[in-house]
């Protein structure tokens, strides 16, 4: 009999282990390019000690542990690397707490972005969250993770910047929060007690997040998004420019790809828009497309291609669907505003050398301070030579947003190891003390960030 | 290549010169509009070029059955005066580039109802008005092998029209169509209006959608309910290459009891939906959009409408939520005879 097997069912139970092949296999890839890779155990805990306890077993075992989201991160970054325990957590998925005053939730790490979504429309109509453009599947604690962003990023900054608060289970197994909880003062900020920010951003390599607590905003009555096309992609930091210095935009994303056609060779730029009554809602739209944008369309560089109303969620990862096949992957960057012609450009040649129509968004982080920008490579899970085409194309961009002077969002190992490359020496000496100290085992998600 | 059939005669000899001196947003006499019209046809500038909002009711308006307004979209093409930013034209005529493989042809040999380019409302066309009638352009990722081009004459296209039209058309003929419903009716008056005003040749019958539903509740009158609702039309820009056809609206009303409210806006003097107009090169376009919307919508709200009927989908799209809003329902009129017969649409399940 397997004992790590008996002891995860009397952790959680045996409807939620599972040691068989069918399932494994389930667990073994993500939708995007990496390799497949089997667990040896997959697990659905559904409190803080079922994930206390497994930790627990794993340091004993010295077996991994893999934290797994919505898992649609893409980069391979919740695939098991080195096998060991799939930690699933969406059974983890209730909404523990909505503060309508000081505007943020409580959730746990299983609770998915359009539960949350979907959560607030019902029960707190004046309320919502920044929601990334991931399907609806993706969970706020995989996404603070990996430094998501969301449709709220341009006045509001990165959702992990977001964070009130967390509790996490440290890979020893003890439980620690972070954050105004932390001396048990509700979960309403992440300051002023002294930065232990050891979790964000390490894609579970440091400790499992079982709870969040994350910012909410005002939800106005009419939100919409409307287009604005230019005809250049030189066009395009100027005018995100001016439209961050109206202050009137929930979400700015700029984008362009082969197909469908008429995104062609064009930079398509839409600009999320809200308001509680029309006379706001057409104050907002005079400034940002009259007299912020007006200029482009009087030297017929840019034209203005209405407003809709009603939030479409999500949008980017539509592009997923343009090409036979249904498989894509990308490479996220944080990127100065600036660069987006020569992303767009030399992410275009790309494509085109490895016969991919090209497909490249662009989305402001803050009043301009970066862009997320990603290059989207479609292929045909049924083909592997696409998907081999698509991952050449993937590594090479993760070169060129360095060569860039950008920084790779959410890397796979490739990714990582570029970094690492570059990463200063004593900046990489702190992580990998860090890395020893509270992971001494180095069970967590092994194969990603191995600083130690 | 094809040639657009335009007698600058007709013109010499109109009593009115009813097709500028009647449009809802130029403010010019007769003898103006004689001088510019003469000018356009001559190949010259004319500030109707630049002034035009392509609302397309000058060609309903000429009393000469002369070509008033391809003749002006013609021109802007010519002269190079876009009533449109140059990424907009760029965006459209790349909107109509089909991409996703060739379509599946079957013959039918009989009568289609074409969906051209809105293959993703085939929701609409459910239901005993249908039963038995074969559909063509059923797939969205195929639709635009039977996009009619029309939508071209916003952006001072005729060439991309001329250039594609006859492949568009012999892609329907390929079914081997006798007569081919048009689920829209810019599709209708391409292939009945655009086509011999050009010398393009249409191998089969166009026929009205109205036409058709009037038709067929004709023939299913037993079951019709008056549906009672207070309704108004938004007649669609290119209603007004079929002014012919437009009476089916009020026929189509009376018989399944619809009350057609009066309106300042309606039949020729009806009101744009602005859709193409609010990204116009000219100085306030987004705002003139806005104000000719709120004129028709307010025009319905005074009449007392409950129901906003649609024959357009880009229509729809551009008024539907601000019909909502208003309290005013926005329906497509498929929608509407389909209640009339006791059946329940789409958004009433």
């Amino acid at each position: 009999m397997d004992s790590i097997y008996e002891a995860l069912v009397n952790i959680v139970g045996k409807e939620y282990v599972s040691n068989q092949p069918e399932e494994l296999y389930i667990y073994s890839f993500d939708l995007g390019t990496a390799e497949p890779c089997q667990p040896q155990y997959v697990v659905s805990p559904r409190a803080t000690e079922h994930i206390q306890g497994i930790v627990r077993l794993a340091n004993k075992e010295k077996i991994p542990i893999v934290p797994l989201g919505g898992g649609l991160s893409l980069a391979g970054l919740a695939v098991p690397l080195k096998g060991g325990i799939l930690l699933d957590l969406k059974r983890m998925d209730s909404i523990i707490e909505v503060n309508e005053n000081a505007r943020y939730a409580v959730v746990e790490c299983g609770v998915s972005q359009g539960q949350l979504t979907s959560y607030l429309e019902k029960n707190y109509p004046r309320l919502t969250h920044s929601e990334p453009g991931a399907p609806p599947a993706a969970t706020l604690a995989g996404n603070v993770m990996i430094h998501g962003q969301g449709d709220l990023a341009q006045p509001y900054g990165f959702n992990s910047d977001l964070v009130n608060g967390l509790e996490v289970v440290l890979p020893t197994g003890e439980v620690c929060h972070i954050g105004s909880v932390a001396i048990g003062a509700g979960w309403f900020t992440n300051h002023p007690l002294p930065d232990v920010g050891l979790f964000l951003g390490w894609c579970g390599t440091t400790g499992i997040i079982t709870k969040l607590s994350i910012r909410l905003f005002p939800c106005k009555r009419i939100r919409g998004v409307g287009t604005f096309v230019l005809e250049h992609e030189d066009l395009v930091p100027e005018a995100v420019y001016k439209l961050t210095h109206t202050q009137m935009a929930e979400d700015i994303v700029a984008f362009s790809s082969a197909i469908p056609p008429f995104a062609s060779e064009l930079q398509q730029i839409t600009v999320n828009i809200a308001a509680d009554s029309e006379k706001e809602l057409e104050f907002k739209q005079e400034i940002l497309w009259d007299d912020t944008l007006g200029e482009y369309i009087h030297r017929g560089e840019g034209a203005y291609l209405g407003f809709v109303r009603h939030l479409q969620r999500p949008q980017i990862s539509k592009t997923s669907d343009y090409k036979k096949g249904g498989g894509f992957e990308y490479v996220g960057s944080i990127v100065p505003i600036q660069r987006y012609p020569e992303c767009y450009r030399k992410g275009r040649e790309i494509s085109e050398r490895h016969g991919i129509p090209y497909t490249v968004t662009g989305r402001c982080v803050g009043a301009g301070h970066s862009m997320m920008f990603a290059w989207t490579f479609a292929f045909n899970r049924a083909d592997p030579e696409t998907i081999i085409q698509a991952r050449k194309a993937l590594h090479e961009t993760d070169d060129l947003v360095l060569q860039l002077g950008g920084v790779i969002w959410k890397p796979g190992t490739y990714g990582q190891k570029l970094i690492l490359e570059r990463l200063d020496p004593g900046t990489k000496e702190l992580m990998g003390k860090i890395k020893r100290l509270i992971d001494p085992n180095g069970i967590m998600n092994p194969g990603n960030w191995e600083v130690a | 290549m094809y040639t657009l059939k335009f007698d600058i005669e007709k013109c010499h000899n109109c009593q009115t010169q009813a097709c500028l001196t009647r449009c809802q947003h130029l403010d010019i006499d007769r003898e103006v509009a004689q001088r510019e019209i003469r000018k356009i046809a001559r190949g010259e500038d004319s500030f109707i070029l630049h002034d035009c909002l392509t609302c397309y009711a000058c060609e309903e308006y000429c009393t000469m059955g002369n070509h008033p307004f391809y003749l002006i979209v013609e021109q802007q093409e010519a002269l190079n005066i876009p009533p449109v930013p140059r990424p907009l034209i760029q965006r459209a005529v790349n909107l109509g580039v089909p991409f996703r493989g060739e379509p599946e042809i079957g013959e039918v040999h009989g009568p289609v109802l074409n969906m051209a380019a809105f293959s993703d409302l085939i929701g609409l066309i459910q239901g005993r008005l249908f039963e038995g009638l074969t559909v063509i352009s059923t797939d969205d990722r195929k639709m635009f092998h039977y996009f009619c081009q029309l939508m071209y004459l916003h952006y001072a296209r005729s060439s991309v029209i001329k250039e594609r039209l006859p492949g568009v058309i012999n892609t329907i003929n390929r079914h081997k169509p006798t007569d081919v419903i048009c689920f829209h009716d810019e599709c209708y008056g391409t292939y009945t209006s655009y086509c011999p005003a050009v010398g393009i040749d249409v191998p089969f019958t166009p026929i009205h959608f109205f036409e058709f539903l009037y038709r067929r509740l004709t023939e299913l009158k037993e079951a019709i309910r008056p549906v009672g609702f207070k309704v108004a039309y938004q007649r669609p820009c290119s209603s007004r290459l079929s002014p012919d056809k437009h009476h089916f609206v009020r026929d189509i009303f009376e018989l399944i009891g619809a009350r057609y409210v009066e309106r300042e806006y309606v039949d020729e003097n009806a009101l744009c939906c602005a859709g193409a107009i609010q990204g116009q090169r000219r100085e306030g376009s987004r705002k003139r959009a806005i104000e000719m919307q709120r004129k028709n919508i307010n025009d319905m709200k005074k009449a007392g409408a409950e129901v906003c009927i649609f024959n357009c989908p880009a229509c729809f799209q551009t008024l539907g939520s601000l019909l909502s809003a208003e309290d005013i329902k926005p329906m497509y009129m498929s929608d509407l005879c389909r209640l009339a017969i006791g059946e329940k649409p789409m958004e009433w399940r």
